[in-house]
Order: structure tokens, then C-alpha cells, then sequence
């Protein structure tokens, strides 16, 4: 075992793909010059060189245009959008291109272009740098979309992400990038579409996605002692391991699902929509979402701990929920 | 890796142009004519749905820019792509298929009119999004720069689209980076139903590219063996490592601009460019009469030998199945999954 950073994962997941595998190359702003903004990109440029690491001018629609083009010549490209907000620039070849493709070429063309963009609030950086898009992406049809909120998690889903066969989008949150973790030496992948039980517990499930999985593992250990609350990270929001949920739920007849992206319309409505369906029966109280507020990200401390949910709201959300 | 050379003489800039060559390119150009006039006759029977885009009046652009292309280069359309789209695929049956949303369509009946695609010679799509083609052209261009080929891109795109923010992305991009990219600009002078001199600034759309260092030229778009020869010369120089060049092509669109909307353009403006003296194919058949390449009569029979094959592609379209409708989730993902 060895200590990593979420960033570090992200990095040596790349470089791993990219020595696997020579048609995979990274684009996107400023990764070329020393590791990109975050330093997610570190190590690349020693090893791969700058042809394989492409740093580009402030033009979203053209190089997720060109990720496009190169996966349909052959090649899987990896993009770095700085800020999920950004990617609002290549609505285009993101959405109308790059998830269509291979339906509308009748599966002549294949769309291997993995899309890493952090997300999220909380550093006080505003309503255009903090947004999550999630809902938007998953409600395309053509797309992946993970979340890795651990370092094992970043580093296992991301190659499995560059692996695919389809347009994956990894969303990256910057409030974890410098958490450490132990992880194992050497390679290893986490499959798209399978949840992880990150706490088990026998009173509610709690579906926590992203950086609410920490958060929902506090407040969980907070309540120790009075509620018993299993904590499930789905890791991947499509597809979405319903199996895990459902698993869950049937054991403790209670499902709150947690979020930070704005509540209304989003997939915690789609995943109690999912649990109604098919688990009615498992139910023994209404399944709730409790989530980001439904109003742009706020600049001020005050406010932005406000829009979102933190480990003591979660903690009274369950307590309502379960009547302690 | 170059492979075989499938157009006759592809990538040859040549002042003499051989027989046979002309022969492809006039017998593609009639092809391309009489294949929308039939488009046309079907969408207004009922047999052809949703919304056809005809290339009627454009053909020299087409097949005189794919004439330079050998089958693993690259080439991107728009909306109006079936010209593209036959020029560099040449497959009747497959495309009239297509059009009428048959499992033996180019796409399998997934796409339509504005998506038809062909992996095997290059065509990477008509788009349904003006401009929607210029970023995927940058990418097959960068995909062959990656890998160190001599294959070249050529991205078909309209006045209309000229105007989008992402061809100025993409321009300044392809010069940066030295891409095999043609930047052809098709000026049909209409987008829908707004003229180019209300669209755009400048009278010319080709010296924009001045201002990202791409070479550029303006051709006769009407003249299928001037537009050979400008893009011959622009994929020799992609060809050789220079980069990018920008070709505006002057032509005029014949057709409404889609089945729904009406045409108000003047009838006097249209009827000279259905004339002789500015139609393509005709000015085209008159030159090669002119120099004796081909008797009046050996293109009568030309005419009756592509009516044959447009009939046969519509037959062959008529007899395949529609998609089942089991199939509809195939190629959301590459492994066809529901969620």
C-alpha cells in the first residue's frame, strides 16, 4: 500500500492508458504547461511528449469538435474541460455530435472520447465556476457519466472510462483533489455502472453521489449510535447499478438520496423515480432527495454553505426521516 | 500507408485533364442531378419523409472537390450532404436506401437525409447543425497528423455556416497546428432564405482566411474543372506537410432551401442559372462537346444509363426492410445496452 492524491490518481491513470494504448492522447487548455492548471496532467509530457499532450487555445467547440473527428479516425481522445462550466461552449459537438454519432451512423463509427471535467462548489469561486451538470449529461442518451469521490475511485474509473468504447464523462470534483488515501501499488480499473456500499448500516440508505458521499459518511458517523445509515456511492450515474440501491433499500425500507446539484429535476428524482418502480414494495416511508438549492451558486461563505447540503443538514434530514 | 488512388487520377493537378477522368466527373454530376429530382419526386409522393435539403445546381462543387480525394481521405458536410455524400461514396442504392429509412441505408435507416455516413471511404457525415461538420473535420485532420499519414480532410461547409463562431475557431486551430484540412466554402449565396449580402460583412467569404494565415482562393463553383484544380493544388500542399488552405466556391442553389419553405428569390435570377449559359452540368456537357471529348449523342446515352441506375436504387430501396423496431437502442452504446 502507498499513500496518492485524487489529482495524482487522475494523472497516473492517464499515463497508464496512454502507454497501453498510443491512440490515446489528452487535449484541452493549459495541460501542457506544467501538468495544467490542477495538475492533473503531470508526467505526461516527460513520457508521451507534446504530440500526445495537446494544449490548445480557449476554443471548447473547436477541440471537442476535433475529439469527435479524431475518435471517428481511430483515435480516443482524452478532454480536459478546466471547469464543468465551460463545456457550456461545446453544447454542440458534445451533445448533438459526440453522443449521436454512433446511432445515427447506424454503429459504422465508434465514439471513444473521455471527457474529464471538474465540477462542484465550495471554494468560493461563484455561479460560474461551480455548477454540476450531471443531470443534463445523463438525461442525453449516448452518454456515460461517473463520479468518482475517492482515490481509488478516480484512478479505477477513469481507466475504465479511457477503455470504453463510448463517450464518458468523468466528473471530477477540485474539493477532493488534494485528499490522500492508501491505496495498492500497480494498476487496477473500477467498472462503469457498479455502485459502492461505502458504509453499511440497517435503518436508511443514504445515496450519496460525488463529494456527498464524504459528507454523508460524517453525518452517518454522527448518528452512530442512534441511526443505524448504509451509505451507497453509485460511482456511475448512467448506468446506474440499481441492483446495489435496490439491495439496500430492501433492507432498510427507508432511501434518502443526497446531491449537490440543484434539487429540482435532478437524479435524485430519477433514482427515487427508479426505486418507486421497482421497489415499492420495499419502502416503508416516502424516498426523499435533499439537495442543492434551486438558485445559481453564491459567491459569499454564508451563502454558498447555505446551497448546499452539509453534514449537519444531512444529519437532520435523516433524523426527520426516521423520527429519531 | 496511401493506399490505391479509387477516383481516376485523384490528387493529379494536371492543365490537361484525362478522358477518363472527365467521364467520372460528368457521369457523377448527372448522377448527383438526377438522383435529387427524384428525391424530390418522392418526397412530394410520400414515399421520401421529413425534411430533404437538394443539392441541385452544386454538383461541380462536389464532385470536382472528390475528384482530388482518394478513398481514405476524409470529407464532412452539412445539411444539404447528399451531393457529399454520393461524391465521395458513390453508392446509389445504399443512399436512396437512406433517404427512405431502410435497414440497408447507408446509416440503417438511424439517420436520414441530413446523417448519412460511410466509415469505408471517409464520409464522417451530412450534420443536422450549420457548421456542425468543421470540428470533426479538425479532428480527422489531427488524427492524420498524429499518425503521420499523407491523408487529407476536406470539410464541406456553407456561407451560412461561415458565419459560426467555430470555423473561426477551427481556422485559427488548422494554421496553428499545420492540419490537412480544406476549409471548402460553398456560397450557394442563400442560407434558408437569407442572402449572403445580408448575412455577411464582406463580399467574399475566402479572405477571412487571410487573417489566420491560410492561403485561400475563390473559384467558379459552376465550373467543375476549375474547382478540381484549386482543390487539386490545396490537397498537394496537405498532402505535402503545408497545412490548411481555404477555398470559396461560387455556385448558386436551384431548389427551395428544403421541401417546407418556399422559394421568393426572383423567378428572372433563377431561371439564367437553370440556363446554359450558368447551369453546371450543361456548361460542363457544351465543353466537352466543344473539345470532342464526347459526342452529343454518347452523353444522350450517358443520361439514360444514370436514369437506369436511379431507377434501380429506388427499386432497391423499395424492396429493402425497415428498421424492426426491437433494434431501436442498437448503437446508443457500442454495446447496445438499455440503461
Amino acid at each position: 500500500m502507498r499513500k496518492l492524491t485524487y489529482a495524482a490518481a487522475i494523472c497516473e491513470a492517464q499515463c497508464e492508458e496512454m502507454a497501453r494504448d498510443d491512440r490515446v492522447f489528452v487535449v484541452g487548455e493549459d495541460v501542457d504547461i506544467a501538468g495544467g492548471v490542477y495538475k492533473l496532467t503531470c508526467g505526461i509530457r516527460e513520457k508521451f511528449g507534446e504530440k500526445r499532450l495537446v494544449g490548445t487555445p480557449i476554443s471548447e467547440e473547436a477541440f471537442c469538435g476535433l475529439a469527435v473527428g479524431a475518435a471517428m479516425a481511430g483515435l480516443r481522445p482524452i478532454v480536459e474541460i478546466m471547469y464543468i462550466d465551460f463545456i457550456l461552449m461545446a453544447m454542440d459537438p458534445v451533445v448533438n455530435q459526440m453522443a449521436k454519432v454512433q446511432f445515427m451512423s447506424g454503429g459504422q463509427f465508434r465514439m471513444p472520447v473521455t471527457i474529464r471535467a471538474q465540477a462542484g462548489a465550495g471554494t468560493a469561486e461563484a455561479a460560474q465556476h461551480s455548477q454540476s451538470f450531471e443531470a443534463w449529461f445523463a438525461h442525453t442518451p449516448g452518454f456515460k457519466v461517473c463520479m468518482p469521490a475517492t482515490v481509488y475511485d478516480a484512478k479505477g474509473l477513469l481507466k475504465s472510462a479511457i477503455r470504453d468504447d463510448n463517450p464518458v464523462l468523468v466528473i471530477e470534483n477540485r474539493v477532493l483533489f488534494f485528499d490522500e488515501e492508501e491505496v495498492p501499488e500497480g494498476e487496477w480499473t473500477v467498472p462503469l455502472g457498479k455502485a459502492d456500499v461505502a458504509r453499511e448500516g440497517k435503518d436508511i440508505t443514504l445515496v450519496a453521489t460525488g463529494i456527498m458521499r464524504r459528507k454523508a459518511l460524517a453525518a452517518a458517523k454522527a448518528l452512530e449510535g442512534k441511526v443505524s445509515v448504509e451509505v451507497i456511492d453509485p460511482r456511475t450515474i448512467v448506468p446506474l447499478d440499481m441492483e446495489t440501491i435496490l439491495a439496500s433499500v430492501g433492507k432498510t425500507g427507508r432511501l434518502l438520496v443526497v446531491h449537490e446539484s440543484p434539487t429540482r429535476n435532478g437524479i435524485g428524482a430519477e433514482i427515487v423515480r427508479r426505486v418507486v418502480a421497482e421497489g415499492f414494495d420495499y419502502l416503508d416511508a416516502p424516498p426523499k432527495v435533499f439537495a442543492g438549492s434551486d438558485t445559481p451558486i453564491p459567491f459569499s461563505s454564508t451563502l454558498e454553505k447555505a446551497a448546499l447540503p452539509q453534514e449537519e443538514t444531512i444529519v437532520r434530514a435523516v433524523k426527520e426521516m426516521v423520527g429519531a | 500507408m496511401a493506399k490505391k488512388n479509387q477516383s481516376p487520377n485523384a490528387g493529379v493537378v494536371a492543365a490537361e485533364v484525362p478522358k477518363e477522368l472527365k467521364l467520372h466527373m460528368l457521369r457523377q454530376m448527372i448522377s448527383l442531378r438526377r438522383f435529387e429530382e427524384e428525391v424530390k419526386r418522392l418526397y412530394c409522393a410520400g414515399e421520401i419523409t421529413g425534411a430533404i435539403h437538394l443539392y441541385v445546381g452544386q454538383e461541380a462543387v462536389a464532385v470536382g472537390a472528390c475528384a482530388c480525394l482518394r478513398d481514405d481521405d476524409y470529407a464532412t458536410s452539412g445539411h444539404r450532404p447528399h451531393g457529399h455524400c454520393l461524391a465521395k461514396v458513390f453508392d446509389l442504392n445504399r443512399t436512396m436506401a437512406e433517404m427512405m429509412g431502410r435497414e440497408t441505408g447507408l446509416s440503417r435507416g438511424r439517420g436520414g437525409s441530413m446523417h448519412q455516413f460511410d466509415k469505408a471511404k471517409g464520409f464522417l457525415g451530412g450534420n443536422g447543425i450549420v457548421a456542425g461538420g468543421v470540428g470533426i473535420a479538425l479532428g480527422a485532420a489531427f488524427a492524420s497528423k498524429y499518425r503521420g499519414t499523407d491523408q487529407v480532410t476536406v470539410c464541406f461547409f456553407s456561407d451560412g455556416a461561415s458565419n459560426q463562431g467555430v470555423v473561426h475557431e477551427a481556422m485559427n486551430i488548422a494554421s496553428l497546428w499545420k492540419l490537412p484540412v480544406i476549409w471548402l466554402c460553398e456560397n450557394n449565396q442563400i442560407a434558408a432564405t437569407t442572402t449572403v449580402a445580408r448575412s455577411t460583412c464582406t463580399p467574399d467569404i475566402a479572405p477571412r482566411a487571410e487573417a489566420y494565415c491560410i492561403p485561400w482562393a475563390i473559384c467558379d463553383g459552376n465550373a467543375v474543372l476549375d474547382v478540381y484544380r484549386t482543390v487539386g493544388e490545396a490537397v498537394a500542399r496537405a498532402r505535402r506537410g503545408e497545412g490548411s488552405t481555404f477555398i470559396e466556391c461560387k455556385t448558386y442553389r436551384l431548389e427551395p432551401h428544403c421541401g417546407i419553405i418556399a422559394d421568393q428569390r426572383p423567378k428572372e435570377e433563377l431561371a439564367l442559372w437553370r440556363s446554359p449559359k450558368k447551369d453546371c452540368i450543361k456548361r460542363f456537357e457544351a465543353l466537352l462537346v466543344g473539345d470532342k471529348t464526347f459526342t452529343p449523342q454518347e452523353i444522350e446515352a450517358m443520361h439514360r444509363r444514370v436514369e437506369q441506375e436511379i431507377a434501380g436504387a429506388v427499386e432497391f430501396a423499395r424492396k429493402s426492410s425497415f428498421p424492426a423496431p426491437e433494434t431501436l437502442y442498437d448503437n446508443v452504446w457500442a454495446e447496445g445496452a438499455k440503461s
